[in-house]
């Protein structure tokens, strides 16, 4: 066979802007499915609509032949020509019983495929997100936190589940506020990278108590008194309202709601904070939903994280 | 009884010669008899003699090896991994233990479990080193960008193999290297807190994550990498391995002499003045 003008070219499509219309759907149909479900709908129509002229495009540029290419007259070539006529007759343009037969047994497929592929993969995905529990963790009797005195108190966020839920608060009683006692509950977990926060200054290991919670696992307490909090892996320090001051942290520490029960505190969730002004009990807390380590809850950047596992949970 | 049979017209065929044959002979006939059925029945043997013979440019050289040790170091893996599977206990309480009864107690544990620990990181730098010279090679381009995509999702499957296999040992440093891992994740916009959930297997590390990534490293992402390398290799067999860039032959100068032929053997002398011009 001789070679024709062009074999030895990359076979590359022709440039075209088709993909990018397509490109567009397919993020849309992605934000949709995170956002709001008409966004999917719309990103759908989008990426059928590029996707069909995409298509349209790329077979018609493949069906073309090179313009250079004079059609030699051999008998092979007759042949195509007659193919090619019988296909322009349009008295074939049947659905012929094998091509019904092809796409039957391609869409069944598909279709035991997905009745098998969905279940399976929703169990890998949606355990993760949905039946998130948040319990409320008994810290003890409130004499066991002396006013504006700080506690390092290690507790199980599940006792059932033992020593990989335990985590670390940095507790203080601020005193007697408008409506009842004042807390200051601070989580350990840095907001750069989630490493845990150590209170930066003396800390009274002998003095270290171990009382045991309503729901059984032990809680141990230990004096602490921090000039700052300060992350060992990247050098991150926050003031003792949890500001950051130095190093990559994005934001202030994470704080726990509490609640006291039958003269016992109880640590409620968790929650994100931007920064705190003032001090103690007078602090003025700028909320937000809880977030992940290394995320921004304001400014511009905020707008990165438009949604959080847990707002999906109803 | 009739004898149907019609009498012999020719001379009967002299029975085989009574020369003593050699062993080498006689072995060689016992594996090729085996060898022969496999062939015959299956084209096993002829499909590996084209993998194994198959030509390649002249001027290869000892770089071009890189992505077979590769492979090895990846075989390695998968030989220790198994083994190590036999004596390993996913979840929060037992595999701390299990990973000091494999180096402590069981009879060479601790061989085994090093191979793989170090193994790892082999592995992870020939990936790099097999990528650097398909890359200064040039080797990357048409018609072989596709084998140069499949090796980056190599690259990035044996990544995760390495994330996935650090939180394995459930020490301090494993555990707290898979926080700010999985934390790093959560950084990236828009999905990334979904993926980091998807990762600890809930809102915060527990058990879960242990065997989520347990099965990662055991079952989805090895499956992946055999999958992955067997489209490798047919590529690199069907596209033939790429000349390097001072090849004389593939820029189209005459080539230099062959070297005169020496003893037979595996490894043939090197040209003399190659580069002469």
């Amino acid at each position: 066979m001789e070679p024709r003008p062009g074999d030895n070219e990359p076979h590359t499509p022709s440039p075209s802007i088709w993909p990018v219309g397509f490109a567009v759907g397919i993020a849309c149909i992605l934000a949709g499915l995170v956002v709001s479900r008409p966004a999917v709908i719309v990103g759908v129509l989008i990426a059928v609509l590029f996707g069909a002229l995409w298509a349209r495009d790329s077979m018609r540029s493949a069906s073309t032949p090179p313009p250079e290419e004079a059609p030699p007259a051999t008998p092979a070539a007759a042949t195509a020509d007659a193919d090619a006529l019988e296909l322009e007759d349009g008295e074939l343009a049947t659905f012929p019983r094998n091509q019904f037969l092809e796409l039957t047994t391609l869409g069944l497929g598909a279709v035991i495929t997905g009745v098998v592929a969905l279940p399976v993969v929703g169990f890998a995905v949606l355990p993760a997100f949905t039946g998130q529990e948040h319990k409320t963790v008994d810290l003890g009797t409130l004499d066991n936190y002396p006013q504006d005195e700080w506690r390092e108190v290690k507790f199980r966020l599940d006792p059932k589940l033992g020593y990989v839920t335990r985590r670390t608060v940095f507790v203080r009683n601020n005193g007697e506020g408008d409506g009842g006692p004042s807390f200051t509950l601070i989580s350990n977990r840095c907001v750069h990278l989630g490493c845990p926060v150590q209170a930066s200054g003396p800390r009274e290991d002998n003095q270290r108590k171990i009382v045991r919670q309503v729901q059984g696992a032990p809680l141990e307490m230990t004096p602490v008194l921090p000039a700052n909090f300060s992350c060992p892996c990247h050098g991150g320090a926050y003031d003792t309202e949890g500001n950051r001051v130095a190093g990559p942290p994005v934001r202030a520490l994470d704080r726990y709601k509490y609640s006291i029960i039958d003269g016992r505190l109880h640590l409620v969730e968790v929650y994100s904070v931007a920064e705190v002004e003032g001090e103690g009990k007078n602090a003025k807390i700028k909320a937000y939903g809880p977030q992940g380590p290394g995320e921004h809850v304001d400014g511009l950047e905020g707008w990165f994280y438009p949604i959080q596992p847990q707002d999906l949970e109803q | 009884m009739i004898e149907t049979r019609p009498p012999r017209t020719h001379p009967p065929v002299p029975p085989p010669s009574r020369r003593k044959r050699k062993l080498t002979d006689k072995i060689i006939q016992v594996v090729m008899i085996p060898l022969d059925w496999l062939e015959e029945r299956s084209g096993l043997v002829g499909g590996t003699k084209y993998f194994l013979f198959r030509k390649v440019p002249r001027d290869t050289n000892w770089f071009h090896t890189l992505g077979s040790a590769t492979l090895t170091a990846f075989l390695v893996q998968a030989g220790t991994g198994v083994i190590l599977a036999f004596y390993y206990r996913p979840g929060p309480g037992e595999a701390y233990e299990s990973i000091r009864h494999i180096t402590d107690d069981v009879t060479l544990g601790w061989l085994v479990r090093g191979m793989h620990k170090w193994g790892a990181s082999v592995f992870i730098i020939l990936l790099f080193l097999h990528m650097a010279r398909v890359f200064i090679f040039g080797a990357y381009k048409y018609p072989r960008e596709l084998n140069w995509v499949v090796g980056f999702l190599l690259l990035v499957l044996g990544m995760l193999q390495g994330f996935t296999g650090y939180l394995l040992p459930w020490d301090q440093t494993a555990y707290w290297a898979t926080v700010v891992g999985i934390n790093l994740n959560g950084t990236g916009p828009v999905m990334g807190p979904f993926l980091a959930q998807f990762l600890r297997g809930g809102d915060e590390i527990s058990g879960t994550t242990i065997t989520i990534f347990y099965a990662m490293h055991m079952l989805l992402l090895p499956g992946a990498i055999a999958g992955l390398i067997l489209l490798h290799l047919y590529l690199v067999v069907r596209l033939g391995v790429s000349s390097p860039p001072w090849s004389d032959e593939a820029a189209g100068r005459s080539r230099a002499p062959l070297p005169p032929r020496g003893e037979p053997g595996l490894v043939r002398p090197r040209a003399r003045g190659r580069f002469a011009r």
